[in-house]
């Protein structure tokens, strides 16, 4: 492999994929080393693509992608031991003007690397790349177990244990508070069972997030795909840590909350998979280009954590990666001096302008974890003396309510989340 | 109550595909370190696959069964870590 590219991508999932696609479709020699057997054999997410996004790349792509339904609700469950209180959107504008769709990776990111192919680029599955090639300081190639490859510009698509990024000295080790592990299973039940159970109609879909009735940063996602469901806990790991749990155990736990239990009911396991997710948002993104390279996606830590946006940030970084390297083709500089665009564009763009606004979110939280642990709780608990009717007059009921509430979090500290909670996101 | 609500970590792991290679992209960097622990055992806790064990003093390490995600190496730095060798590891029919 002495031949030579302008570009060498790193990883075939979104992000490398939207990078190749941009510089091969005009008309850049471009390699794709994917270490799965194919592309998505090693990719995990909740999850959903996005419709905006990813038809920055393949226009209507959902008449011809592998996708599973298109997500027409959005469940947000809050759990206490045995009960949960559920606010939900569902819109007909998700039928009519789609949003997101629930996938799986191991079929859609074929699907799309494949779009990345029909443009030019050559991709190769069965190849680690586990080294950047350097020369006075410049980024040159990658070493892999097939020899080395050479070109301008590598760009690290290689995912949230991004080998090549820490190799060139581009980003540091993880950080326990800043990397939530996620352990999911892919369940099957039959397709009307679905339908049933979600009341959906045959394409329709829904994603949910639970929260509450965990340790501390915690949280439950469930989606609806075709004729499985995709059900899995997310914890940081330091919090993990901290709970003397196993993830497979929360995950249980989970799986077998009386709300959560009938829904799966009767399905059959196809799959366990567990991966990490890079949360800690804005202070910790990578640096992400360097004299001869750059960084795009989970490699670079490009997640928001609180939308649960993410394959939208490795796309649109992608596509953005791409096409600084086709500037710097025509100024024939592969330097920082020109790579720098990249960054520019990342902060003219939503990737980096979302994660600055959010900056603070990740701290916040892991600083206030009674936002996923009290609060849950005490909606439930005020929900539940609601609605019991017994001989106790509504005057006493309320202020019991009351004082269940002040004695799970004080009048000041309440006050104080409220407005500290405004003030994050204004 | 149902056969996927009830299994073992073992019998999930059955559903999923692996090629396993020779050698292990998993080791302990210093082994004298793992028998004074200064993190309570972390990579046992946190590993999704239970891939990490203590047995005769040592941390033993059933690597054919890691699925790559990576929480072992973040949480504790005497864990070393790299990719399976391409097309090795776990292989992801839905992921």
């Amino acid at each position: 492999m002495a031949e030579k590219f302008d570009s060498i991508v790193v990883g075939a999932g979104p992000g490398g994929i939207a990078a190749a696609y941009t510089m091969a479709k005009a008309g850049l020699k471009v390699l794709v080393l994917e270490k799965g057997e194919k592309p998505g054999a090693k990719n995990v997410f909740g999850g959903v693509i996005y419709k905006y996004h990813t038809e920055q790349i393949a226009p209507e792509f959902w008449k011809t992608a592998p996708i599973e339904r298109r997500v027409v609700e959005y469940q947000y469950w809050f759990l206490s031991e045995k009960s949960h209180v559920l606010l939900s959107h569902r819109n007909q504008r998700f039928n009519n003007e789609y949003n997101a769709f629930t996938v799986h990776r191991a079929k859609f990111d074929p699907w799309f690397a494949k779009l990345a192919e029909d443009a030019g680029a050559v991709v190769i599955n069965r190849t680690t790349a586990d080294d950047v090639i350097k020369e006075n300081g410049r980024v040159i190639g990658v070493k892999t177990e097939r020899g080395d490859a050479l070109a301008d510009v590598v760009i690290a698509a290689d995912g949230v244990n991004s080998i090549l990024a820490r190799q060139a000295g581009l980003r540091e080790e993880l950080r326990p508070d800043a990397v939530v592990l996620a352990a999911k299973e892919v369940i099957a039940i039959p397709k009307t069972r679905i339908e049933e159970r979600f009341n959906l109609g045959p394409e329709e879909g829904v994603a949910a997030m639970l929260l509450g009735w965990g340790p501390g940063m915690h949280a439950g996602f469930m989606y609806t795909n075709r004729d499985t469901l995709s059900v899995g806990i997310a914890v940081s790991l330091r919090d993990l840590d901290k709970s003397g749990q196993r993830p497979n155990e929360l995950l249980e736990q989970f799986k077998n909350h009386p709300s959560i239990a009938p829904l799966l009911q009767d399905g059959e396991l196809k799959e366990y998979s567990a991966h990490l997710i890079p949360e800690g948002g804005y202070d910790h993104v990578a640096r992400v280009y360097m004299d001869g390279m750059l960084v795009v996606g989970d490699a670079a830590m490009l997640v928001n954590a609180i939308n649960w946006e993410g394959t939208n940030f490795a796309l649109t970084s992608g596509i953005l990666a791409g096409e600084t390297v086709i500037q710097a083709k025509k100024r024939g500089d592969f330097t920082s001096r020109t790579l720098a665009q990249y960054r520019q564009k990342l902060e003219q763009s939503f990737v980096l302008k979302d994660l600055r606004k959010l900056r603070n979110v990740p701290s916040f939280f892991s600083s206030h974890p009674y936002f996923f642990t009290v609060y849950p709780d005490i909606a439930n608990e005020l929900a539940y003396m609601w609605h019991v009717v017994d001989d106790e007059t509504k005057d006493a009921r309320f202020k019991r309510m009351q004082s269940t509430l002040f004695k799970r979090r004080s009048k000041l500290g309440l006050a104080r989340d409220l407005f500290n909670l405004w003030r994050l996101f204004s | 109550m149902t056969a996927a609500r009830t299994m073992s970590i073992t019998d999930k792991l059955y559903r999923d595909r692996f090629k396993v290679d020779e050698e292990s992209h998993l080791w302990i960097k210093d082994p004298k370190m793992c028998v004074k622990c200064p993190f309570n055992f972390v990579c046992i806790r946190v590993c999704p696959t239970y891939v990490f064990k203590w047995e005769e003093n040592k941390i033993t390490i059933t690597y054919d069964a890691c699925v790559e995600c990576g929480a072992c190496h973040i949480s504790c730095y005497n864990v070393g870590w790299r990719h399976p060798k391409g097309g090795f590891g776990i292989s992801y029919k839905y992921g």
